[in-house]
């Protein structure tokens, strides 16, 4: 029975169903780090989605379905920064109205401009030449025979390490969510860089949408994300603010999911409904034990106030 | 970093009639100000008496309702601290503003552009940082995270940055609050070093005896006004505490001998954990007798807030025992202390002396609105004997209230900290656990709260004083003990006192070496 539940194709939907995770959560790394928490993701990934399929489904054109969903993902993300660092909201209740708006607005965008569930055909997989081929232990099959978003996503693991680390932006960011005081006393614009990484963050949300619905899924519907980028938010957490610590939790949600829809389908005798809870739970219990050693920005949620 | 500007002379910085009003409070009252290449001008004045204001203003962190800056003649305007630092202005801020998880070449490089574009080059930075602390005798290791330094190096950090960063003018803002006696000293000869090859310094501070021992010219501020500027030369203590009070003051006082009784504070081997999860306060033993006033020195964070809380109940103990009057009360609560006449002043005033949206009378019956004569059949308040207890009080420790009903948020931190003594002391305490309790008063409140001292002492209350300002301890205790790194390494009679000796102590050398 192991040889059934564990097979190469539930390796390769590990690494496939990781990649909305993956964008959304290096998103909301970036807005973290700065020490603003978006809650919104989720909303801003289900416009990306609805944005992203919707000029798939006009057009046709992939490459215009991923401008519009990092369009709509960048006027969301700036309306967040605006709430959150000009205004200085409560980024708690204020994520949860961005979300609440995100998942409204792209239904009814949905019913009024579509109506019923369509499909698009959305990115193909790439077969990368040899490396696809590779019979050894499936890789072939688990690592090189995904759509180009996946490739995307697992390639912006280590460009945004570097960012993070070895950039003077990055510098920026991290001094500015540890200590704004003096981030501002050095001379940096510490609202600025928080819209930044707001923007950048609101950008990959809008691309995790649009990941779903014109690579992964290729429809739309009703919350088509179901809550999926509130997991993003917590794997921030769960991977303690790091690019890899942030997809190694996406690795592992992805990889019970993955478990999950396999079990499913094999007609094993546990009611599916406890499958359906795994992940959640597995998340639940990750995040208890992930969150004792903290790294957290120490102003995350606290707005910047120079006190004049 | 090939941009850091380069170190531009600044002959003479002069600011001229400033004025900043905050919403209610003029802070800074049309200031003259000037600083010249090669002094150190003290700003001293009272907390509130504007010298942070004037000088946020000139670093670019406000902007002035009034007035102009010129520097070498020319008028400037400086709208953040980006301009400034262009201008060769640099500032060591009371709270460093350093990031305690980024490494020392990293705070440095922040802000600044990389010689590499978007890339950092912090090695680059790291050996022009080598440079710069041999060149001053600075040794720091560029390397380091922050929070693994001691503050005197972080403050030594502090200072190389700005330095890195081309400061002709420095503003160092109390940057003596938390160092010991010997660091005191180190920094006093970077500063003559630094007004050797030309830069100006503007040191604000108000401690009188470290102003007359480093400045040429002094300013003093008071409510947000210039007094006066004089020469050093022409200064004493008390002139200038009387320009910074406004009325005469009295800097030394009477001290009866101690007439010492029964032993009514005993610790033995008391440990404790800290907020950080370490052991914060190492097998402790002390005594504190009726009568008598026992000081607790030593550089802030040796675990001086941990014993305070441990004594008042507000942490518990890992080990040892605790005996107030006699009795053991080990781990035992803040309720059960009060009544045996242990009182409290929390260094924190704010979090742990008084609820600060609360009025001044209700702050005033915290511990014992729940009983009489503040209680009908302990049930109802009675207000009307908590408005005449609270009318007595306000009069007895010349607390400056509006009245008795305005929130306490908006007393001053001299009268809050009076009325935090008022409540402590009219519970007739046997034991009096001070924490820190003068930091951040002005000094006319400071001498009314060391007089109240004296009198308990007199009265023969036990009085344990944990204080980081070694002038008070030195001025008040009959012994001093001192800590380093949550242990008493050592005890001096009080009196005259070897303030070397003392510093080396705090600084962890122990007493028998």
């Amino acid at each position: 029975m192991i040889e059934q539940i564990f097979t190469a194709s539930v390796f390769a939907s590990m690494i496939r169903l990781a990649t909305p995770y993956i964008f959304a959560a290096l998103g909301e790394t970036f807005g973290q780090r700065s020490g603003v928490l978006n809650l919104g993701v989720d909303g801003i990934m289900l416009m990306g989605a609805f944005f992203g399929f919707y000029a798939v489904y006009i057009t046709g054109s992939l490459v215009l379905g991923v401008a519009a969903a990092l369009l709509i993902g960048l006027l969301l993300g700036l309306a967040t920064a605006f709430v959150s660092v000009t205004l200085k909201a409560e980024q708690g209740i204020s994520g949860i109205g961005v979300y609440l708006f995100g998942l409204g607005m792209s239904e009814l965008l949905f019913q009024r401009l579509i109506g019923t569930p369509k499909s698009v055909s959305g990115f193909p997989p790439i077969h990368i030449p040899v490396l696809s081929d590779i019979q050894f232990l499936g890789i072939g099959q688990i690592f090189f025979n995904h759509n180009l978003l996946v490739y995307v996503a697992f390639a912006l693991v280590p460009i945004s390490a570097f960012i993070l680390n070895r950039t003077t932006f990055g510098l920026m960011i991290r001094a500015v969510g540890q200590n704004p005081e003096a981030a501002d006393a050095m001379g940096i614009n510490v609202a600025r860089v928080r819209y930044m990484t707001v923007a950048i963050g609101g950008m990959l949300s809008g691309l995790a949408g649009a990941s779903l619905s014109i690579a992964l899924l290729n429809v739309f519907q009703q919350n088509l994300t179901s809550g999926l980028g509130f997991i993003a938010v917590a794997l921030v957490y769960f991977g303690r603010w790091k690019p890899f610590g942030v997809m190694g939790g996406a690795l592992l949600f992805s990889f019970v999911n993955a478990l999950q829809l396999q079990v499913s389908s094999l007609n094993l005798n546990i009611p599916s409904e406890f499958a359906v809870m795994a992940p959640y739970v597995i998340t639940i219990i990750a995040l208890v034990f992930a969150s004792k050693q903290t790294e957290k920005p120490t102003a995350l949620t606290k707005p910047f106030d120079r006190g004049e | 970093m090939t941009d850091s500007p380069t170190m531009r002379r600044i002959q003479h910085l002069h600011m001229q009639g400033i004025v900043k009003r905050f919403p209610g409070v003029l802070a800074v009252n049309h200031v003259d100000f000037d600083v010249q290449a090669g002094e150190i001008h003290a700003l001293l004045g009272e907390n509130g008496a504007g010298k942070s204001t004037l000088m946020k203003l000139l670093y670019g962190l406000y902007h002035p309702d009034e007035g102009r800056i010129l520097i070498d003649g020319a008028e400037v305007r400086i709208r953040s601290p980006h301009d400034a630092i262009m201008q060769g202005i640099g500032m060591i801020h009371q709270h460093f503003m350093l990031v305690p998880s980024l490494t020392v070449a990293e705070n440095v490089a922040l802000g600044m552009k990389s010689s590499r574009g978007l890339v950092l080059d912090l090695d680059v930075v790291s050996k022009r940082l080598r440079e710069l602390s041999e060149q001053y005798n600075l040794k720091v290791d560029p390397n380091i995270p922050i929070w693994q330094l001691a503050v005197g190096e972080q403050q030594r950090v502090e200072i190389l940055r700005a330095l890195y960063k081309g400061a002709a003018l420095l503003i160092l803002d109390e940057p003596t609050a938390v160092l010991t006696p010997q660091e005191v000293e180190d920094l006093f000869r970077i500063l003559r070093k630094m007004t050797s090859e030309g830069h100006a310094l503007i040191f604000i501070s108000h401690k009188l005896h470290e102003v007359l021992a480093i400045s040429n010219r002094i300013t003093v501020l008071r409510d947000g006004q210039r007094v006066d500027t004089i020469p050093t030369s022409e200064a004493t203590k008390l002139k200038l505490a009387q320009m910074m009070v406004g009325r005469p003051v009295v800097l030394e006082y009477e001290r009866p001998p101690c007439q010492a009784g029964a032993e009514s504070l005993v610790l033995s081997g008391v440990s404790a954990i800290s907020d950080r999860g370490d052991l914060g306060l190492k097998d402790v033993s002390l005594k504190v007798c009726a009568g008598e006033i026992v000081g607790v020195a030593g550089v802030s964070g040796n675990g001086q807030r941990e014993l305070a809380q441990v004594i008042s109940g507000l942490r518990a103990p890992s080990g040892g025992s605790i005996q107030v009057g006699g009795r053991d009360v080990t781990g035992r609560p803040p309720s059960v202390l009060n009544t045996l006449g242990l009182s409290y002043i929390p260094e924190e005033r704010m979090v742990d002396g008084v609820i600060k949206e609360f009025s001044v009378s209700e702050n005033l019956v915290l511990q014992d609105h729940g009983r009489p004569p503040y209680t009908w059949g302990k049930i109802f308040l009675n207000f009307r004997t908590i408005a005449r207890t609270c009318k007595d009080a306000i009069r007895a420790y010349a607390i400056k209230t509006p009245g008795p009903d305005t929130p306490v948020k908006n007393l001053s931190g001299g009268n809050i900290q009076k009325l935090v003594l008022a409540r402590e002391l009219s519970r007739r305490p046997k034991v009096l656990i001070a924490s820190q309790p003068t930091r951040g008063v002005d000094i006319g409140a400071t001498e009314y709260i060391h007089r109240r001292l004296l009198d308990e002492r007199a009265k023969g209350t036990a009085i344990l004083l944990i204080s980081e300002d070694l002038d008070e301890i030195m001025a008040l205790s009959d012994r001093i003990l001192v800590m380093y790194e949550g242990r008493i390494v050592g005890e001096v009679p009080g009196g005259k006192v070897d303030v070397r000796h003392l510093g080396a102590m705090m600084a962890g050398a122990s007493l028998d070496a």
